[in-house]
């Protein structure tokens, strides 16, 4: 896994990329990959969830519970187990 | 001339459906309220045309059983309307193009037209029309904006030239959406920062109990309310006086009498007690359990439109993994509250076949249906709510350890939670009280033909002693483990037929509370109704139903056996 969490250098900002599980709710950031399989790319596809869409993660539950998301005017949760095959390139002023 | 009413969930598919076809199709605030199509009928400029509402899919590459539907009925009409959320037109232009690629003469209804407005959304329709190749109308579907230019030009529908593809599917949507729509910046209005409040856990948890505890208050208050002010009074003062006239002319007693208005109980009718088809046969469904059912779909349909229930199913869903399923499984069980024959349905909005087996079962024995329960309430709380709590305390243990356990012995492992979440939306009051008064027909139109056999059958096998004779070679299961008296038998057979009526049964009885805990929580548990039973062997296939019968009868033993042996009195 050292990739996620891995500081790279883009445009100028250091951008920094964690899976969605790992984001802090009120982040904003663009999904770079999907490592899930198919059934589960085709899925969040369906949604309009997939490679370069910009999203916000709005608040995730306790003990491993699922993820809530925003991408354009859709919320959507998704399951921790999904949530963490989710890599998200953070927006350079959201982090903390 | 067939048209299909396609689109992405929760788009407003069923609102135009009933604008269309005056027809009663039920309309809720999330994806997934329509699982089986319903056809319909409207005239276009004179001509007859079938109109079937079919149930959403995001893709036309199906991922669960309803979608699976979906995408059948697609050969088979001959105009699609393809509805579209026009706040979400990224998402549903997905589906669109789809539908153009396979050559379906399409017309595109933009449905939440009112809402892009407050999200600062604008969308330039002509031109969405001229690079679609297909007629786009903008409508709002509750109030029945845009309804009418809609039916004009579904004439006009047509199959597209459009070309594009298909790896490429997203970045022309993008691309279209990049022309057609222009996003103004807008502030979060307080129904958002509400739905946000509701899943975040620090806020979403005290939500999520008030919620349930008023959604409990309201429906006590309410069914109390019309029991105790309309119901009673009803039947006691103009109703009774009537039978007992009734009761004068078929000479008092007799067979026939018994048949009709049943015992006398000291020279006047019990409505609990008599047990004949026109009072206790009337009075069960429309007195004592009606306004109960009112109120739950009351509150339920209100939850439902304002787009609660998603929310709810995020809250939910960590329990629910530990019962092999995941929050969305949340809507079976708040259905089957309501009456466990559309919970049963419901299960096809979960993904796999162990999902829909563990979520029936569990429903079937752990979640007891308006009928039930309001009798139940009618017979055990004047006894003092801590005896309720115990049943609904042991129903609820069994759901979750049952759960548990089929989770740990069928093998496979449940899917993720993977849902939309639709933003809060005021229930609009004219859908809501026409989504009420379906579900009460629904009710009546269920419920009395088989409280009414129900009681028939009761006088019948009563006569015929054969209730007395199932209870002699039952005594020793019955009295032994259940504790109960021989003549309970008579309840659980007519449980099959109606749970209601099996409570009713106990009433003259006289059991004591310890026994009235038992009975209702082996009625619960130990058999589904035949209108579920029908159900379930539909949507689970024979050979599944029959174990999931085998569950609920061992385990509905074991539970009352075990009260038998705890509970003191």
């Amino acid at each position: 896994m050292s990739e996620i969490n891995a500081d790279m250098k883009s445009g100028g900002f250091v951008a920094n990329r964690v899976s969605l599980a790992q984001m802090q709710a009120g982040q904003t950031g663009k999904i770079v990959r999907i490592d899930g399989g198919h059934g589960m790319v085709r899925k969040l596809d369906a949604l309009g969830i997939r490679v370069g869409k910009k999203i916000t993660k709005i608040s995730a539950q306790w003990m491993k519970g699922p993820v809530l998301l925003q991408q354009d005017n859709t919320q959507a949760a998704l399951g921790f187990g999904m949530a963490s095959k989710v890599l998200v390139e953070l927006n350079a002023r959201d982090e903390k | 001339m067939k048209i299909l009413l396609m689109g992405n969930p929760n788009v407003g598919k069923s609102v135009v459906f009933n604008r269309f076809t005056g027809a009663d199709v039920i309309v809720s605030n999330y994806a997934g309220t329509t699982v089986e199509f319903t056809k319909g009928s409207m005239r276009i400029e004179g001509q007859h045309a079938e109109l079937i509402d079919v149930p959403g899919t995001y893709t036309l590459d199906p991922t669960c059983k309803a979608e699976q539907i979906a995408v059948e009925m697609l050969k088979a009409g001959d105009v699609v309307i393809n509805v579209v959320d026009a706040t979400n037109l990224e998402r549903s232009l997905n589906l669109t193009l789809q539908l153009l690629k396979r050559k379906a003469p399409v017309i595109v209804a933009l449905n939440f037209w009112d809402e892009t407005k407050h999200r600062g959304i604008s969308i330039d329709v002509e031109k969405l029309e001229r690079i679609l190749g297909v007629p786009c109308v903008p409508i709002c579907a509750v109030t029945g904006e845009g309804i009418n230019q809609l039916v004009e030009r579904i004439k006009d529908a047509k199959s597209s030239a459009f070309k594009y593809d298909e790896k490429e599917r997203w970045h022309e949507v993008g691309n279209i959406v990049g022309k057609v729509q222009t996003i103004t910046h807008r502030h979060h209005t307080l129904l958002e920062r509400l739905g946000d409040a509701s899943v975040r856990p620090t806020t979403g948890l005290p939500i999520a109990v008030v919620v349930l505890f008023l959604a409990f208050k309201v429906i006590r208050f309410i069914g109390e309310g019309l029991i105790g002010y309309v119901g009673e009074p009803v039947f006691e003062n103009f109703w009774a006086p009537l039978m007992l006239k009734l009761s004068g002319l078929l000479g008092s007693e007799g067979f026939f009498h018994d048949l009709i208005i049943g015992q006398l109980i000291d020279g006047k009718i019990d409505f609990g007690q008599s047990f004949g088809l026109l009072t206790t046969g009337l009075f069960v469904p429309l007195a004592a359990v009606l306004p109960y059912v009112v109120a739950f779909y009351l509150v339920l349909s209100f939850l439902e439109d304002l787009g609660y229930i998603p929310r709810l199913a995020v809250m939910v869903d960590t329990l629910m993994h530990r019962l092999g399923l995941h929050g969305f499984a949340i809507v079976p069980m708040m259905l089957g509250l309501g009456c466990n024959v559309p919970g049963a349905l419901s299960t096809r909005v979960l993904e796999t076949r162990r999902e829909r087996f563990i979520a029936a079962t569990i429903m079937a024995i752990g979640v007891p249906c308006a009928a039930l329960q309001a009798m139940v309430v009618g017979l055990l709380g004047k006894h003092g709510l801590g005896n309720l709590a115990i049943v609904y305390g042991t129903l609820f243990a069994v759901w979750v350890l049952l759960g548990v356990l089929l989770n740990r012995v069928l093998k496979g492992e449940s899917p993720e939670i993977f849902i939309e979440i639709p933003p809060y939306r005021i229930p609009y009051l004219r859908g809501l009280s026409k989504k009420i008064w379906i579900r009460i027909k629904w009710f009546i139109k269920e419920a009395i033909p088989f409280v009414l056999l129900g009681v028939l059958l009761v006088n019948i096998l009563y006569t015929l002693g054969i209730i007395q004779f199932v209870g002699r070679i039952t005594a020793s299961v019955i009295t032994k483990v259940l504790g109960l008296p021989q003549e309970a038998v008579g309840a659980l057979i007519i449980g099959f037929l109606r749970k209601d009526v099996a409570v009713g049964m106990l009433i003259p009885l006289g059991l004591t509370v310890k026994q009235l805990i038992i009975a209702s929580v082996v009625l619960a548990m130990y058999f589904p109704c035949v209108a579920t039973f029908t159900t379930l062997a539909k949507e689970l296939g024979f050979v599944d139903m029959l174990k999931s019968a085998g569950i609920m009868i061992v385990s509905s033993l074991i539970v009352g056996g075990v009260l038998n042996l705890i509970l003191p009195g």
